[in-house]
């Protein structure tokens, strides 16, 4: 259950971001869709606790998140939410491998396998790669490996398709989809991409 | 995989800098720690030879040479004085102990010293075995000069005239070893020691009455050169000692009696203290300003790691926002870059230690093999604790700025301007 009651948001205390609010039940996976501008980012940075709101309430499984502390966030967010961004990133001095350790060590999680989760997005044999090494589509499911590493309840994701073609559009959708239920996480996307309207059943204009 | 680790792989990951900033640190460190351990071991050393000796009497000539060649057998003697002058100082009421030296020869270049029982009491010596001279040509020889020449007890060898090994050696009359001395860590161990009656009884027999090789054209005025062809040199007043090494009765002696030599006699008397603390006073400007600069590159070398660090920081500014998205809090990521800094520095800091070690085996052989000197212990000191203590200041401060600002970075910015 995921629940924002009139969520508002601002950087310089001038100009305030109202968000609708959301409700999303357990196994439901929601689409935002807007228009670049329309603080889109600035939304997923607050449902990920990563920027703390003006005024409402952000509950996640029953945790109000705008009320915790900084560690107490830190620690939610790395047990709770894996994060997927529109550009991959990584610890570029580590090898894949040791990337997905490193997530496993901060969301102080023993179980995640791996191998299992490369090989789930056929990316097993570039395990000893490092980052910079790999083709665009290889460093996006890498990107993705991480955010689910650590079976995340809650999936987050960034313009993760606005950069691809219609077939590798619909190729990450539906990796997403399959890597989410199988983990029985919820995926929230955020998008101007409006391709993406007919793989969710509950979709939210910004 | 854990903070301290992905430290190490960051390291690593930007190879060139760190080696850089490694080697700026390591230089400075080991030239610092092998001032430090020369100075020490090298004071130490001239103070444990200095024991007991309160004035050197000798030839006229430069004081420092006097005590380096009679108290540290390392330079070339200032000539030769008459027995019978030495014998009158040492009848002096000030005169506590006194011991004659006599140079004028060598085996493989080790000093064969003619001297009395004084020198043994002087030094501590024991014998390890054997027993001491009693008779002409019979050595007690020190325990280095048996390790190297592999000499034992029983064992006959030539002597050859001077200092150095290339003299003519004296083929008609050889030494035999009849004692070996334990270590003393003294100037003994390099020395082989025989009666004052051996030395003179070796050049009695040569066209020169001289004990010394001239070669090295020291003062020498003194020297009667009328006495070549003498037979007989049984008598005091013809015979001649290099030096004196003085022990007074009272330390205030050490004021007056000195004094009165140099303006009273033939002779020179030198005090060692005065002479060996002006020679230090002489190194002091030069190893002032050797740690000077030493300092400066440790500097150099946190401005290399702060210049490393900092421009890392925009580099990885996208690696670290991740870091933070993953659940990595921001003391964790400070933390990060602490270890980043002080592995560098404390791995640069065991470097120069390791380098200044190794530079001191180099100038130990080499002092040992051209002035039979030998620095040897090798030992952490008191004074590299606070070099230590100086490289984690160094590391800390390197790292301040940039730990500030991963402290306060703001993740939402840097992710929202992909």
């Amino acid at each position: 259950m995921i629940e924002t009651k009139s969520l508002k948001f601002s950087y310089d205390g001038k100009f305030v971001f109202e968000f609708p609010d959301i409700k999303l039940k357990d196994g439901e996976n929601l689409l935002i869709l807007g228009n670049s501008g329309i603080g889109k980012s600035t939304l997923l940075h607050n449902l990920a606790g990563i920027l703390t709101p003006q005024s409402g309430s952000i509950k996640i499984f029953g945790n109000d998140i705008s009320k915790f502390s900084e560690i107490e966030i830190d620690k939610f967010r790395g047990e709770n939410i894996g994060i997927i961004f529109q550009r991959p990133h990584f610890v570029n001095s580590l090898t894949v491998k040791e990337n997905l350790q490193l997530a496993k060590y901060l969301g102080k999680n023993l179980e995640g396998d791996i191998k299992e989760t490369l090989s789930s997005l056929k990316i097993l044999d570039k395990i000893d790669k490092k980052p910079n090494d790999l083709s665009q589509g290889e460093k996006q499911r890498v990107s993705i490996a991480i955010a689910i590493i650590n079976s995340p309840k809650l999936i987050l994701a960034d313009e993760p398709t606005s950069s691809l073609d219609d077939s590798n559009c619909n190729n990450v959708v539906n990796i997403l989809k399959e890597q989410a239920s199988k983990k029985n996480a919820q995926l929230i996307v955020i998008t101007h991409d409006s391709r993406l309207k007919k793989h969710f059943r509950t979709s939210l204009q910004l | 995989m854990n903070i301290f680790k992905l430290s190490i792989k960051n390291i690593f990951n930007r190879p060139l800098s760190s080696v850089l900033s490694v080697i700026l640190l390591s230089l400075g460190v080991s030239m610092i720690s092998l001032l430090i351990l020369i100075n020490t071991v090298l004071k130490e050393q001239m103070d444990n030879n200095l024991k007991g000796i309160d004035m050197v009497v000798g030839a006229k000539g430069s004081p420092l040479q006097l005590i380096l060649s009679s108290v540290y057998h390392v330079d070339s003697p200032t000539g030769n004085i008459p027995l019978n002058e030495a014998k009158a100082i040492e009848k002096n009421k000030m005169v506590g102990n006194s011991v004659p030296l006599l140079y004028g020869d060598n085996f493989k270049g080790y000093r064969i010293v003619g001297t009395n029982s004084n020198f043994f009491e002087l030094y501590n010596l024991k014998i390890k075995a054997g027993n001491y001279f009693n008779n002409y040509f019979e050595a007690v020889i020190g325990a280095k000069v048996a390790e190297k020449l592999n000499l034992n007890l029983g064992d006959e060898f030539v002597s050859s005239h001077g200092l150095r090994e290339t003299g003519e050696t004296h083929d008609d009359s050889s030494f035999i070893v009849t004692g070996i001395l334990e270590y003393s860590n003294s100037v003994a161990d390099n020395l082989i020691l025989t009666s004052p009656n051996s030395i003179w009884e070796i050049h009695a027999d040569h066209n020169h009455s001289e004990q010394i090789d001239h070669d090295d054209e020291h003062d020498h005025d003194e020297h009667d050169h009328d006495e070549h062809d003498h037979d007989e040199h049984d008598h005091d007043n013809e015979r001649e000692i290099t030096a004196m090494l003085v022990k007074f009765k009272s330390p205030m002696n050490i004021i007056q009696f000195p004094r009165y030599i140099n303006e009273q006699t033939n002779l020179q008397s030198a005090v060692p203290s005065y002479e060996i603390s002006r020679l230090f006073k002489l190194f002091g400007f030069g190893i002032e300003t050797i740690s000077l600069l030493a300092y400066l590159i440790i500097i150099v070398s946190g401005i290399s790691i702060f210049i490393t660090l900092f421009n890392s920081m925009k580099e990885r500014k996208y690696d670290l926002a991740l870091i933070r998205t993953l659940g990595g809090t921001r003391i964790q990521l400070t933390m990060m870059l602490i270890f980043e800094s002080l592995f560098l520095t404390i791995f640069g800091f065991l470097m120069g230690v390791f380098l200044s070690r190794i530079g001191l085996l180099f100038i130990s052989n080499f002092i040992e093999a051209s002035f039979n000197f030998s620095l040897n212990n090798i030992i952490i000191i008191n004074e590299e604790w606070w070099l230590f203590l100086i490289s984690v200041i160094i590391g800390l401060v390197s790292c301040l700025i940039p730990s500030i600002q991963v402290y306060k970075m703001d993740i939402s910015k840097i992710l929202s301007n992909e």
